[in-house]
């Protein structure tokens, strides 16, 4: 067999070659640079190891950011699973309200972050605020600039308000997917309700819903911009999730070796819980 | 088990009515036996899905009423109405296994523990699923699933009919032999009535004793096999049951005699009415012969299929389908044909005249 060695078809990959070392390998390394290295500016760097690894790994405060983080993390993915799943099921089948209702469900979806906090924090402030004035004309002492309680239930609120239609859409999606044959093959078997859920659309809704769980943690465990908006962090640190902490400490401090180090840890632990996550539900679907 | 009956029954998925082709279901009588295999037979579309829904209970008919054993169950639910219905794909429970999806229609119903075992092991048994009950049932392949949407329908011994909607269109041809003669011997074994919905005109012929042809949301026609072969009462039944079909020609209809091609074409039936708009002669391609005199046709076409060969010829009022047995010389360039008399049929607006 007469096979022609050309090499020059390597050409058509040199774009994505750029492309993808310009927008994650580059900026990644440069962060694994500083994370090793000491530097005072002016392109100053000295050999500092595994110092502030070890550093951000012994440090109260990377603890106590973290613990916050995975408690809001785990709350809003606690609401935000069951009530996504609720309001799918009861979401019209067919007619006008279809439109209606996927039109009503996308809209958070559709606003820019920064937006969403600037609208909550204009909304729930207690003294001219719809939701913070309300909220105090009824008896609630409710102060979410100073009260780390209400600003903890304004950031999940509003988290609920923006990233529930996700769940909504998906789940509702996986839900349209399932054969009328199973809805008339469970009620011919005399299924109950509960029973029509529990075997047949959380199975069917398997899929749509891990690909749900694996987004709504990603995005609310690097969540920055709402609460950046909203709160700040505030009040203290009450709300001081990671990326904020992370932010504050490279440019507010401008300790870039130690706050690399802690993108680094930051980024490995999603990874290994999405890893862990996705092995996990993936494995009897591998069985089967 | 039960003896069911149909009267009147029309549906439309429409909210108004205004003309024969908004309903799904034309006035439809039925009368079925208790323990009798039968078979729901006709295109896509033509209503037999609508029919074998509203028997179940899935759909509520817009006019007319079911009645199992003389009970009218019009209003009633499936569970209610006790009956099992098995779907064009498998209906599996993902999550359970084998056993446990068997034994969910009568854990539903609350029957003991002892009793549900029995009754699984029993339809596990016959449909030889025993060696795969512990397993997960979404790992099964499509004919595994298939039987277990079956075993659930099976399990029950109190349900008044069995419905199949088209449950062999997901299974290789191979299996779907084996599956049907399943089907068979189960009926034979637990005699309870069954009711088949196919397209597949082989399907229907093998499984019921009674087949019902359905057109356009009608039943045109219920007989046993060799009645729809031999005596077509429709147009539709002479094209759409037999390979190949009837041969329905023009013809008209004089002092009781069919005249075709200018000659009086001789027939067992006596013809009493004439006053249709469209009048035509239906024979079968298995009932034609070549012979001396007769018909005059040219051949246009032999098509030798092995057993025999199919002949394509042309008169005057249009093409005649001819088949022969393998062994028959077939002249070339023109010829001439005979019918059966016994098999040929005058039809008035595509009904059978008698």
């Amino acid at each position: 067999m007469n096979k022609t060695f050309n090499q020059k078809a390597w050409y058509f990959v040199i774009p994505v070659f750029v492309l993808v070392a310009f927008n994650a390998a580059v900026p990644l390394m440069t962060v694994v640079n500083y994370s090793f290295q000491e530097t005072f500016g002016s392109n100053v760097f000295a050999w500092e190891g595994t110092r502030w690894f070890k550093e951000i790994l012994h440090s109260e405060r990377f603890h106590a950011s973290l613990g916050r983080q995975a408690i809001f993390t785990f709350i809003i993915l606690l609401i935000q699973l069951p009530l996504g799943i609720f309001i799918a099921l009861t979401m019209p089948k067919k007619g006008w309200g279809v439109p209606v209702c996927l039109i009503l469900m996308s809209m958070p979806l559709l606003i820019p972050w920064n937006v969403v906090g600037a609208m909550w924090n204009i909304f729930a402030l207690p003294d001219i605020g719809f939701l913070g004035n309300s909220l105090n004309s009824i008896g609630f002492d409710y102060n979410f600039t100073q009260q780390s309680g209400d600003a903890w239930f304004t950031t999940v609120l509003m988290d609920v308000w923006h990233w529930t239609s996700l769940v909504v859409l998906l789940s509702y999606a996986g839900l349209n997917s399932i054969q009328p044959a199973y809805y008339q093959a469970a009620e011919i078997d005399g299924a109950s309700r509960w029973d029509i859920f529990r075997y047949i659309e959380l199975p069917k809704m398997k899929k749509v819903l891990t690909l749900a769980i694996l987004l709504r943690f990603m995005d609310s465990f690097m969540i920055y911009t709402e609460p950046f908006v909203l709160t700040g962090g505030g009040p203290g640190n009450a709300t001081n999730f990671l990326s904020l902490d992370l932010v504050k400490m490279a440019l507010g401090q401008f300790d870039l070796g130690p706050a690399a180090a802690m993108s680094l840890i930051y980024f490995l632990i999603v990874l290994l819980i999405c890893w862990i996550f996705y092995s996990l539900m993936m494995k009897n679907e591998a069985r089967t | 088990m039960a003896k069911i009956t149909l009267k009147k029954l029309s549906h439309s998925y429409l909210a108004n009515q205004n003309n024969d082709s908004d309903w799904a279901l034309r006035g439809v009588d039925i009368d079925w036996k208790d323990g009798g295999a039968y078979a729901l037979l006709g295109p896509s579309g033509c209503g037999k899905t609508t029919l074998l829904n509203i028997i179940s209970g899935l759909l509520k008919p817009t006019e007319g009423e079911i009645l199992f054993d003389d009970k009218d169950v019009t209003t009633l639910n499936p569970v209610e109405r006790d009956i099992a219905q098995i779907f064009q794909f498998p209906v599996i429970y993902d999550t359970m296994t084998v056993y446990d999806n068997l034994a969910f229609p009568l854990k539903n119903r609350g029957l003991s523990d002892i009793e549900i075992d029995s009754k699984v092991k029993e339809i596990a048994e016959m449909l030889e699923l025993s060696s795969t009950l512990n397993n997960r049932a979404s790992g099964l392949t499509a004919d595994g699933k298939q039987k277990i949407s079956l075993g659930r329908g099976l399990v029950r011994s109190d349900v008044n009919v069995i419905m199949f909607d088209e449950p062999l269109t997901v299974i290789d041809p191979h299996l779907k032999w084996v599956l049907r003669s399943k089907l068979k011997e189960l009926h034979q074994k637990i005699n309870r009535t069954m009711i088949y919905v196919t397209h597949d005109q082989i399907e229907a012929l093998t499984f019921a004793d009674q087949v019902v042809v359905m057109h356009e949301g009608q039943i045109v026609q219920t007989g046993t096999p060799v009645e729809l072969f031999e005596k077509p009462k429709h147009t539709f039944v002479g094209h759409f049951i037999g390979s190949p079909g009837m041969n329905i020609l023009p013809c008209e209809i004089k002092n009781g005699q069919i005249n075709f091609e200018g000659k009086v074409l001789p027939t067992n039936t006596r013809i009493k009415k004439t006053n249709f708009s469209k009048t035509q002669v239906g024979i079968r391609p298995e009932f034609i012969n070549f012979s001396n005199d007769g018909i005059q046709v040219k051949i246009k076409r032999v098509s030798d299929t092995g057993r025999h060969k199919v002949v394509d010829t042309e008169c005057k009022s249009g093409n005649i389908k001819v088949l022969a047995s393998a062994s028959t010389e077939i002249p070339t360039g023109s010829a001439h044909i005979s019918f059966d008399q016994k098999y040929t049929y005058a039809y008035g607006d595509n009904w059978i005249i008698e």
